[in-house]
């Protein structure tokens, strides 16, 4: 499904600035991975490169979906390839509904892989079923984008557009900060309902305490741009307990 | 030096004058010393094309049009399907049309609406001329301005509209000011009177439209009264032709607990105006004055807004929007003035602005002066770009980049779009703006998005 070979990203125009620092993955299709770190460890600036963000350049290795580089495609052609990317700060867009904005991004979708745009009525019974499935006040998607949205409701939104745009490799970016119990147990559970041998998902987070509701394949330990250790869910519980120290002293202070 | 000193382009306007003073019999007599007086004015003002040390067009170049002659007189034949092709329509609506001026009973379409007047301006001055001849130019006439003193130099008709006290109009009442298809470039006056009865509420809509191919010249100018508790929700649109100018002047005038809401949307034209001054003369008087406007190419749009709270406990809210690109030009210059009798006035102003083009400029100069002491008011504006961020979210969801601007533009200029109420003026304006934003996204470029 997913390869990440060597991987090296630094900020746009800014010198000295490698943020990643060759990174190697293996995401197999129906595989959830977890990537965990402290703060400033380059795990968001992976999920963000992985979707295309043009604020950073891969200045070295690769990236394979589904054994093709991806690393020419904007980002609008890596989500037609099934790619997504739930957003620790989804932006707030005033005067776009979640019904219109949904529409145009399915409408995209079908454009570029040539299949018939999806009716109206249709499309209408979809977002409907996702919104009750997510757990969505209806009358919040009836309003702007996420303006005036809380944490929670925000969150609960990428999981809507998760429901609506079914991809196959879904990147979640710290979806987990800022929320409460109840909120991070819905997102869990957006997740979990959505778990399928031909899905895959990269859950991105500080803390393990979202892995007590998405219990992962495998868990990598990001630090410093490098990850520096991979292994089963019990090394999230690991870092539960001792923290990252044990393996930031791995990496040496100057990695 | 001297040169400087003489009246921009009186002379291309003074045979035209000339032509109707002696000739206009069948209007009442106080009405020929109104445009006499008025003449008299506009020959001392001259179009203004002097900028330096002139607040009201610093950032705007009227030499074009003070270069430009435009005949005066001639009115076109224009077919209904035209005007419902080119203007919001809505059978429902009683519409007044006025065509190059002139008030064109067969394209009208009027219901006879109980304690509704509306109708041709020139017939009501001379059938009831009492409070017609107190209202009309009592408040355009009242200050020195080139282009009301234009305008009612040549005052012969137009539209009016009365509403009797205590009348709640269940529809809009909609007037549609024509420019025909004459192939001249051809200057019109457009008038328009609303007396607005106590404890009335009203919806006019007041639409700009222009089916010639040539520059034309459009001067308008609209007098509100809004009396005790009167209610008046009024809609301006602007689609003149891009080679014309469209220089409009609207004064309200408010009296107690009346309410003046005006949303506009601004599109058309070379260079265009949207002037508009309201009078809070009388306690709980408040006034809502908002739009939209929308440049691209070399186009100028300007809002020229101002509001005077001259007693106390009345509140103004000015609120506009704009989207510009190519080399365009648009100018928000919002005015509040606080008497110092009006203690507890509540005043805001806001300009927000979406710039999609390194070669587009707003001037915006919101600003307050206030002589009372107790009194709320706040003021802002700002011209941004397409959030690189937001448009990264929306790609990120499979929308090209094209279309996310796209989205993102409408989505900016929903806010407003959504104050058109009535069903068929909101379908215009959408739709107007709908196959608006291609053309600014074709105009914008990369330093359009930060």
């Amino acid at each position: 499904m997913l390869e990440i070979k060597n991987l090296h990203a630094s900020v746009l125009d800014i010198d000295d600035s490698e943020i990643l620092k060759g990174i190697d993955l293996k995401v197999n299709k129906g595989e959830v991975h977890a990537i965990m770190g402290p703060n400033g460890s380059g795990k968001s600036t992976l999920a963000n490169v992985l979707m295309g963000r043009f604020d950073y350049v891969v200045t070295d290795g690769d990236v394979l979906v589904n054994g093709e580089s991806i690393l020419a495609l904007r980002p609008d052609q890596r989500a037609h390839l099934g790619m997504f990317l739930a957003f620790q700060y989804p932006a707030e867009i005033p005067g776009v509904r979640p019904w219109q904005f949904l529409k145009a991004a399915l409408d995209s979708k079908a454009e570029a892989n040539g299949e018939d745009k999806m009716t109206v009525r249709n499309f209408s019974k979809l977002f409907d079923e996702k919104v009750e499935a997510v757990g969505i006040n209806p009358n919040l998607v009836k309003r702007s984008l996420n303006e005036g949205f809380s944490g929670g409701e925000k969150k609960r939104n990428e999981m809507l557009q998760l429901e609506v745009l079914q991809p196959t490799l879904a990147i979640l970016d710290e979806t987990d900060s800022g929320l409460d119990v109840d909120a991070l147990r819905i997102v869990a559970e957006g997740v979990n309902s959505m778990r399928s041998p031909d899905r895959s998902f990269i859950v991105v987070t500080h803390y393990q305490r979202l892995l007590n509701y998405i219990t992962p394949d495998v868990v990598h330990i990001l630090i410093k741009g490098k990850i520096v250790k991979t292994g089963g869910p019990e090394l999230a519980l690991e870092v539960e307990k001792d923290g990252y120290k044990k393996h930031l002293s791995e990496v040496g202070s100057n990695a | 030096m001297t040169f400087a000193t003489l009246p921009a382009a009186v002379d291309k306007y003074s045979e035209a004058y000339e032509a109707i003073a002696g000739t206009r019999s069948g209007s009442a007599d106080w009405l020929s010393t109104v445009r006499r007086r008025a003449w008299q004015t506009f020959s001392e003002l001259g179009i203004p094309v002097k900028r330096r040390g002139n607040e009201l067009w610093k950032y705007t170049d009227l030499r074009p049009l003070a270069d430009s002659v435009f005949e005066y007189g001639a009115v076109g034949s224009v077919a209904l399907d035209e005007i419902k092709a080119t203007a919001p329509w809505d059978d429902a609506w009683d519409t007044v049309v006025i065509v190059d001026g002139k008030f064109s009973a067969d394209l009208s379409n009027l219901h006879g609406t109980f304690g509704l007047t509306a109708g041709s301006l020139g017939e009501a001055t001379y059938s009831s001329a009492g409070d017609i001849e107190k209202q009309l130019t009592s408040l355009a006439g009242r200050e020195r301005y080139a282009f009301t003193a234009l305008n009612t130099a040549f005052l012969d008709d137009g539209a009016y509209i009365a509403i009797a006290d205590n009348t709640k109009l269940p529809t809009p009442v909609h007037v549609v000011f024509v420019t025909s298809n004459l192939p001249a470039s051809r200057a019109t006056y457009p008038r328009l009177l609303v007396d607005a009865g106590s404890n009335i509420s009203i919806v006019i809509i007041e639409t700009h439209v222009n089916l010639a191919n040539s520059a034309q010249l459009s001067l308008p100018v609209v007098e509100m009264f809004a009396n005790s508790g009167a209610t008046i929700r009024h809609y301006r649109v602007q689609m003149e032709n891009e080679q014309s100018y469209h220089l409009g002047t609207t004064r309200v005038h408010q009296l107690d607990d009346s309410t003046f809401t005006s949303t506009t949307f601004a599109v058309g034209a070379a260079i265009a105006r949207n002037d508009i001054h309201t009078q809070l003369d009388a306690p709980g008087a408040n006034c809502t004055l908002h739009g939209l406007y929308m440049t691209s190419g070399k186009q100028q749009q300007d809002q020229e807004i101002s509001t005077t709270h001259a007693k106390p406990h009345c509140t103004s809210n000015q609120f506009y929007k704009g989207i510009l690109s190519g080399k365009s030009h648009a100018v928000f210059s919002g005015k509040v003035v606080v008497e110092r009798d009006a203690q507890k006035s509540d005043a805001t102003q806001k300009d927000l602005n979406l710039l999609l083009s390194r070669g587009a400029e707003i001037d915006a100069k919101p600003s307050l002066e206030i002589y009372a002491d107790d009194v709320t008011a706040a003021h802002g504006a700002t011209a941004g770009h397409v959030d690189r961020d937001t448009l990264f979210y929306l790609q990120s969801r499979g929308v090209d980049e094209e279309t996310a601007k796209a989205i993102l533009i409408r989505g900016f200029a929903e806010e407003m779009l959504d104050e058109f109420k009535p069903e068929a003026l909101y379908e215009f304006v959408e739709r107007v703006t709908d196959e608006r934003i291609p053309v600014l996204l074709s105009e914008s470029d990369a330093l359009g998005t930060t």
